[in-house]
């Protein structure tokens, strides 16, 4: 991204499109990685939203904590509920407008990706923001195709998640589209300029996967959403970048990562419940896949 | 019959603040900020806004000084935990309601 | 203008005169060549519509429901598996009351996989909130769909328009097609009230608490109890709509007075045999056949399944001798939908007549008009030897 147009907090809009006392949880990282997000969409967007820990807080009817129209629409759908909107617009002569898929990883890396991967495909003109808590958190925190390799959620509650987490943008990237990146709550300006460029780069599909630590769900005190979310960045774990028309970039924090020593992941795994099952075999694995990843992003 | 006496009742919601009831309710320890310490209260120059921007519920003003909306602030201690000067300390609401007394 | 044309050229071309906006569809036998139809109109500039060839059904229908949402027209079509696919997409569509209009090619349901015609598939979704229409002919086709968004625009509730798969979905026959602006006449632009819209955003089908809760201006707002009663109350209400877009059709059009039930042979019948779909037709001959032995029978079409026209169905039945419900569709382990549906509508009635059940023509098994002819022939002199179990006609095991 343009050093020059990247945004500070003293320029950053102060007009706020969700309303408080929402039903998020204290401490929700989706509550930084939302409201960062409708600042940079603004006021000319329409959302659509499958059910997720993203309808609890956008309020119970009649009251709505968003300040933007909204569809609420089935597990899914939402891509292709986006889609839907966009034809609206486009019919009725409202194309200027930003529609807007937001929702979570397993709305959609697992149930979602059919409709997901059918709009990217089709090139639709919506920007999808998917925030990833890495696990079916509003249900109450069963494992996704999303949640890291080890973890314990209620699903997988003794010897935690076999497998591996789903890499969801590089699976969208393989479709081509215009602009894939990734993002985290912990860098809310990093995110909000990521979110103005997809708006900037109207007429393709557009994707952003926001890593989004949930304190009840990995378990941890809600004031360490922010340092949580950071540590996750500085070990390598969850990687900044962006993939502008094929070329990719790392961006942020972790481009300035670039040929220097890395926090050891277990210091980000050390501060939360759902990782108490790990072995060291599983920890060494990880940062071995970590040190391989960076090894090919410096060679 | 006319179209509009039908569908007079569907789930459409309007915007407004306190959907979840006075959530500052949910707090156990609450925000505040030492304006000695505190680097725009100090300087009287915007500057940092740390707090408002990792706010989650968005109850922290990006003013000089900031302020926090306690009627809905949910007692997460993000800006404590972010603040560069240690301005903010989480405070148990105990105390505020031994002071009320 | 006449025409002789398929089926589901029949229905795309309603569909283009009712200038929708959206169109979304997913390749399913037998309705296939109705989304076929509509992408060539789009293509070649002759409608001006969004034509979205999506993924699946239930995408399908969402983008429907979104499109809808956002304040445009819109209009998918599917059979069978297509259709259950998108089954809690449908409840979706009646939950948010959007005036969408589904075309239907009927089609068996698998497994075992069928792609031939009966109605298991529309009629397994008969508790969704649609309103669901059946078709007898091509005309009726096209002037069903053309009447569908009258209707579903009026009361706000989305409509199915049911055609037999293959039968009349890829048979060619002649029909009237009108002109653009009598089209317009009867059909003005979709106008919703609420709409997603940044001028006046609101948050569309949040979650409804099982209460009522205050809103914002202190006024209560409904649960999803009361919610759910206005849809039911809304769908009875939306049977004497029916009667008058029949009439309003007429005006313009000239076909018009039969919007629930249309009669073949009944004034004077003792018996009257009650079904849906193109079969209605095929049994004229065999009407005709006994009427030239003597017997007082006549045949029913069913045009309106969901809402249930219950009271103008006690109304043409009341008195009658016998009443037989011939069916393509069961519901499973009890028996054919519509004749229980019959059956609880004459119990109001102060001469109630006996009433037969037959299965027939499942998974495109073919009528044979022996085959009617037997069985009528069967329940009305044997008229002790038929309980209340559903008889299957045609079986060869």
């Amino acid at each position: 991204m343009d050093k020059d147009k990247k945004t500070t907090i003293l320029n950053l809009t102060d007009e706020e499109m969700v309303n408080p006392g929402n039903r998020a949880c204290s401490g929700c990282g989706l509550g930084i990685v939302y409201r960062t997000a409708l600042k940079a969409l603004g006021k000319d967007t329409v959302l659509a939203v499958p059910p997720s820990c993203l309808t609890v807080l956008q309020g119970l009817y009649p009251v709505a904590a968003t300040k933007l129209p909204c569809v609420n629409v089935t597990f899914a759908s939402t891509a292709a509920a986006a889609t839907g909107v966009r034809a609206a617009m486009r019919a009725t002569g409202r194309d200027h407008l930003n529609v807007v898929a937001f929702a979570g990883d397993g709305g959609t890396g697992d149930i979602g990706i059919q409709a997901l991967s059918g709009a990217c495909e089709r090139g639709e003109d919506i920007i999808y923001i998917c925030y990833d808590n890495e696990a079916y958190m509003n249900t109450g925190v069963q494992r996704s195709g999303t949640t890291p390799k080890g973890v314990m959620t209620t699903t997988t509650p003794i010897k935690g998640k076999i497998q591996h987490k789903k890499d969801v943008p590089s699976i969208i990237a393989a479709h081509g589209i215009s602009y894939v990146a990734t993002a985290s709550a912990a860098y809310p300006l990093d995110l909000y300029d990521k979110v103005k460029k997809a708006v900037s780069m109207k007429g393709g599909t557009r994707y952003i996967h926001v890593h989004t630590p949930c304190p009840s769900g990995w378990g941890f005190a809600p004031r360490y959403s922010v340092k949580i979310g950071k540590l996750g960045v500085v070990t390598g774990l969850f990687d900044l970048y962006e993939i502008v028309n094929g070329e990719f970039s790392l961006t942020g924090e972790s481009a300035k990562s670039v040929g220097k020593e890395r926090t050891p992941v277990t210091e980000y795994f050390k501060t939360q419940r759902r990782f108490s099952g790990l072995t060291q075999e599983i920890i060494d694995e990880m940062q071995g896949i970590i040190d391989d990843k960076w090894a090919a992003y410096t060679a | 019959m006319s179209k509009e006496e039908f569908c007079k009742m569907i789930s459409v919601s309007e915007p407004g603040p306190g959907d979840g009831g006075n959530t500052g309710s949910w707090r156990v320890r609450r925000p505040v900020i030492d304006l000695e310490k505190c680097i725009p209260a100090k300087t009287g120059k915007p500057a940092c806004f740390n707090c408002w921007l990792y706010c989650p519920d968005g109850v922290v003003t990006k003013t000089l000084p900031p302020t926090i909306d306690y009627t809905y602030c949910k007692g997460c201690g993000i800006c404590a935990e972010e603040c560069p000067s240690g301005a903010i300390t989480m405070v148990d609401e105990a105390s505020f309601i031994k002071e009320e007394k | 203008m006449h025409v002789i044309e398929s089926g589901n050229v029949a229905a795309a071309t309603g569909v283009k005169l009712a200038r929708v906006q959206v169109i979304a569809a997913y390749p399913i036998t037998p309705q296939t060549p109705l989304t076929e139809k509509l992408s060539e109109f789009v293509e070649g500039g002759e409608l001006p519509a969004e034509y979205i060839p999506v993924e699946s059904e239930h995408s399908a229908m969402a983008v429907c429901i979104a499109a809808s949402t956002a304040g445009a027209r819109a209009f998918t079509a599917t059979s069978a598996n297509g259709l259950l696919y998108m089954n809690e997409q449908l409840h979706w569509a009646a939950g948010s009351r959007l005036p969408l209009v589904m075309c239907v090619a009927n089609r068996g349901v698998g497994a075992p996989w069928t792609v031939w015609n009966d109605h298991q598939d529309t009629i397994s979704q008969r508790d969704l909130g649609w309103i669901q229409l059946y078709c007898a002919d091509h005309q009726q086709i096209h002037d069903t769909v053309l009447k569908a968004f009258k209707l579903a625009e009026t009361v706000s509730i989305p409509v199915m328009v049911c055609y037999d798969g293959y039968l009349l979905s890829h048979t060619y026959m002649p029909f009237e097609l009108p002109e653009q602006e009598e089209v317009d006449a009867f059909l003005p632009p979709f106008a919703p009230t609420h709409f997603l819209n940044p001028e006046a955003p609101r948050n569309f089908n949040s979650v409804t608490l099982p209460d009522v809760r205050p809103d914002l201006h202190g006024n209560t707002a409904p649960g999803y109890m009361e919610i759910r009663k206005t849809l039911q109350g809304d769908l009875r209400r939306s049977l004497t709509e029916i009667e008058a877009i029949d009439e309003a059709f007429g005006e313009i059009f000239g076909r018009s007075g039969t919007p629930f039930l249309e009669p073949y042979c009944c004034d004077d019948a003792d018996y009257v045999v009650l079904c849906m779909g193109s079969l209605s037709y095929q049994l004229h001959d065999v009407i005709d056949t006994l009427r030239d032995e003597g017997v007082k029978i006549g045949v029913m079409g069913l045009k309106v399944y969901r809402p249930f026209p219950d009271a103008a169905i006690r109304e043409a039945l009341c008195g009658r001798k016998r009443v037989i419900v011939f069916e393509k569709a069961l519901s499973y382990g009890n028996q054919g939908a519509l004749y229980a549906d019959v059956k609880s509508a004459l119990y109001s009635a102060e001469t109630r007549p006996a009433v037969n059940n037959y299965i027939l023509g499942l998974g495109g098994r073919e009528i044979k008009t022996q085959h009617l002819y037997d069985a009528l022939t069967e329940s009305i002199n044997n008229e002790a030897a038929i309980g209340d179990e559903p008889q299957w006609i045609g079986l060869k095991l």
